[in-house]
């Protein structure tokens, strides 16, 4: 058999993309469709390594629905499915749905790879395989990248290398616990009484998992379960069971806020000391297990060295609107990381960032503001003659402003009265930087999880913001919407 | 340092105890700005309360600084107590960490923390006699 050639050997590129994960994959399928040149190389040896691994317990907590009232290659179903890539051609839309076997709506862990396989084979996305990525060094023009395989030179890096690394809280004796990696198979807790550090997604995880099997199970961490935020949280449709139990006074399963002061190894078993961090007093446990479902951090490598600046302890890069780092020019990121970016963060939201649904989304933006920025790429100028009924539509119906929430937003710019298609863009950057007059559509959430389509004019410099009404079934395309938009444009 | 730390060296936070920082620490986010970025937008809704832990930033009325804040120094409590929206804008002058606190979590934490009231009302008590006290 004929060796296959390897693609993107070192050398100069305009961009470098780092990762084979969905959050590369998509982010090299939007530069190619936008004719940017880029290479693209992995250490893996195939697409999607995450979901190889993980979730440890097999499914995952974003919805796909195989049916819908909708075509599964229309824009609209990207609201029905948030697992699958994005594309342009019909034949590479909506590959996850068509995966499933219905056990669940959310898809299990060896159907998304699948669908990323799918996506990666079929969208024919090359990527070199066996590269890894060594060290990094910043030039006068650009960034390079030592590689297993020699040295690239680009003008932007995009690492789409994932959340993947585990981290561990600094803990005491923390060092002694498995980390939620190592959990195993949930066999190996029947009958021993586990503590878990921890009370976000791989807590819960964990700990439903080990459910049937444990003889007592604490979750611990000093943050206290906010049931507020639970309520919109994808965690709910999965994991809360243990809580649930606590919650109605079940025995034998614990949710605690306690700060874990110290972890001792006494025989076979552990000594977990704790304090109370929402009540006053300490608590001291003895267990068989430990684990530490404190959470990943990027794996980034020798960037912190170059200056980049992080976020979440040390976990996560701080990033600008277009997810480049805010200390290290050039540097950017997708997929899983591009969670540094937090948005305006009205009213204290966050993006969806931290799953494909939401990042598909970032990286096609990336991809347009680096072809812009690298290329002189334009956006088709499509004029919108009735900007009503384009923004409304937009607000009942745009998978973008419904994943990412007051962080994304559809920007018409106002062109003397003619109002021109401007894309999907972040919120921050429509307020912040925008330089021209323009009106944006956003899909916000107030405080008691109302879902409030909200408009923002640009005028002059100017911003006003306008809240439309809530509606039941979340369709703004009435008259009283129509009326109110209408008014708002002639402002 | 991570954040329960830095916290317990600010004003602000100076009655609490570890763990009490922590569970703050632990319980809201930390957002770091660029240089250059808008942290609070005048006439806009929604604004959090932010606590400056490195880096300073300038309160910009019509694009013009007025005042200086750094480490320590908080905004965007007056919108987040009254629901009113800023009625400045805060820019990053360096690179910026805050931690971020949203409105209704806000009145939750001083509510529980009536000592972190108290300093807030002092600290703000102080900047309402620097006001008064002010002459062009």
């Amino acid at each position: 058999m004929a060796a296959v050639e390897r693609p993107f050997p070192p050398g100069e590129y305009d961009v470098v993309v780092v990762g084979s994960g969905p959050g590369g994959l998509q982010t090299s399928y939007c530069l190619r469709h936008l004719g940017i040149e880029h290479a693209v190389i992995s250490r893996d040896e195939r697409p999607a390594g995450m979901f190889q691994r993980f979730p440890i317990f097999e499914r995952l907590i974003t919805w796909t629905k195989p049916d819908a009232p909708v075509e599964r290659t229309s824009r609209e179903y990207e609201w029905y499915d948030h697992n699958s890539l994005l594309a342009e051609e019909p034949e590479l839309k909506a590959l996850v749905p068509g995966l499933m076997d219905r056990a669940y709506d959310l898809p299990s862990r060896g159907e998304m790879e699948a669908g990323i396989a799918a996506f990666a084979e079929r969208g024919a996305i090359r990527v070199r395989y066996g590269c890894t990525w060594e060290a990094t060094r910043r030039e006068d023009d650009g960034i390079a990248l030592v590689t297993s395989d020699g040295e690239y030179r680009c003008r932007a890096v995009v690492f789409a290398i994932g959340v993947t690394k585990p981290w561990r809280a600094a803990v005491p004796g923390l060092e002694h616990a498995a980390h939620y990696v190592e959990t195993g198979t949930p066999e190996r807790y029947a009958d021993r009484d586990v503590f878990i550090v921890g009370k976000r997604n791989s807590g819960f995880e964990v700990a439903q998992g080990i459910l049937p099997w444990a003889r007592s199970i604490v979750l611990g961490s000093p943050r206290p379960v906010q049931m507020d935020a639970l309520a919109l949280s994808a965690l709910r449709i999965r994991y809360l069971h243990p809580y649930d139990e606590y919650a109605r006074g079940g025995p034998g399963t614990y949710v605690l806020d306690v700060a874990i002061e110290r972890i001792e190894r006494e025989a076979e078993r552990f000594r977990v000391l704790t304090r109370g961090t929402t009540w006053d007093g300490t608590l001291e446990f003895h267990v068989d297990d430990v684990i530490a479902a404190t959470g990943f951090e990027t794996p980034l490598l020798d960037l912190p060295t170059l200056g980049l600046v992080t976020v979440n302890d040390g976990r996560i890069p701080a990033l600008t609107p277009f997810w480049e780092s805010v200390s290290v020019p050039g540097v950017y990121f997708a997929g899983n990381a591009s969670q540094g970016a937090k948005g305006i963060g009205k009213r204290g939201a966050g993006a969806s960032s931290t799953a494909v649904n939401g990042f598909r989304y970032n990286a096609r933006v990336l991809a347009e503001h680096l072809a812009a920025k690298l290329r002189g790429w334009e956006r088709p100028r499509e004029a919108i003659d009735d900007p009503v009924s384009f923004l409304l539509r937009e607000l009942s119906s745009a998978p973008e402003l419904w994943v990412q929430k007051g962080y994304l937003c559809r920007v018409l710019a106002d062109e003397r009265g003619t109002y021109v298609d401007d894309g999907i863009l972040p919120l921050a950057h429509f307020l912040d930087a925008l330089d021209h007059d323009a009106v944006a559509a956003s899909v916000e959430v107030d405080e008691s999880g109302t879902i409030l389509p909200t408009l923002y004019l640009r005028r002059g410099g100017e911003i006003t913001e306008r809240q439309l009404a809530p509606h039941p079934l979340h369709a703004y395309e009435g008259e009283q919407y129509r009326r109110e938009v209408a008014g708002l444009l002639s402002y | 340092m991570d954040i329960a730390e830095s916290l317990g060296q600010l004003a602000l936070f100076a009655d609490l105890t570890p763990s009490q920082l922590e569970a703050i620490a632990h319980t809201h986010e930390e957002d770091v700005f660029a240089a250059g970025e808008r942290v609070l937008r005048r006439g806009l809704s929604g604004g959090n309360f932010y606590v400056i832990l490195e880096g300073e930033a300038s309160v910009e009325v019509g694009g013009e600084d007025r005042h200086q804040l750094t480490r320590g120094d908080f905004f965007g409590e007056i919108s987040a107590l009254t629901g009113e929206p800023p009625a400045a804008d805060v820019v990053a002058s360096t690179t910026l960490r805050c931690l971020v606190i949203p409105a209704a979590q806000l009145e939750r934490l001083l509510l529980e923390r009536p000592q972190l009231m108290l300093r807030m009302l002092r600290m703000e008590a102080r900047r309402l006699q620097g006001t008064l006290n002010w002459r062009p």
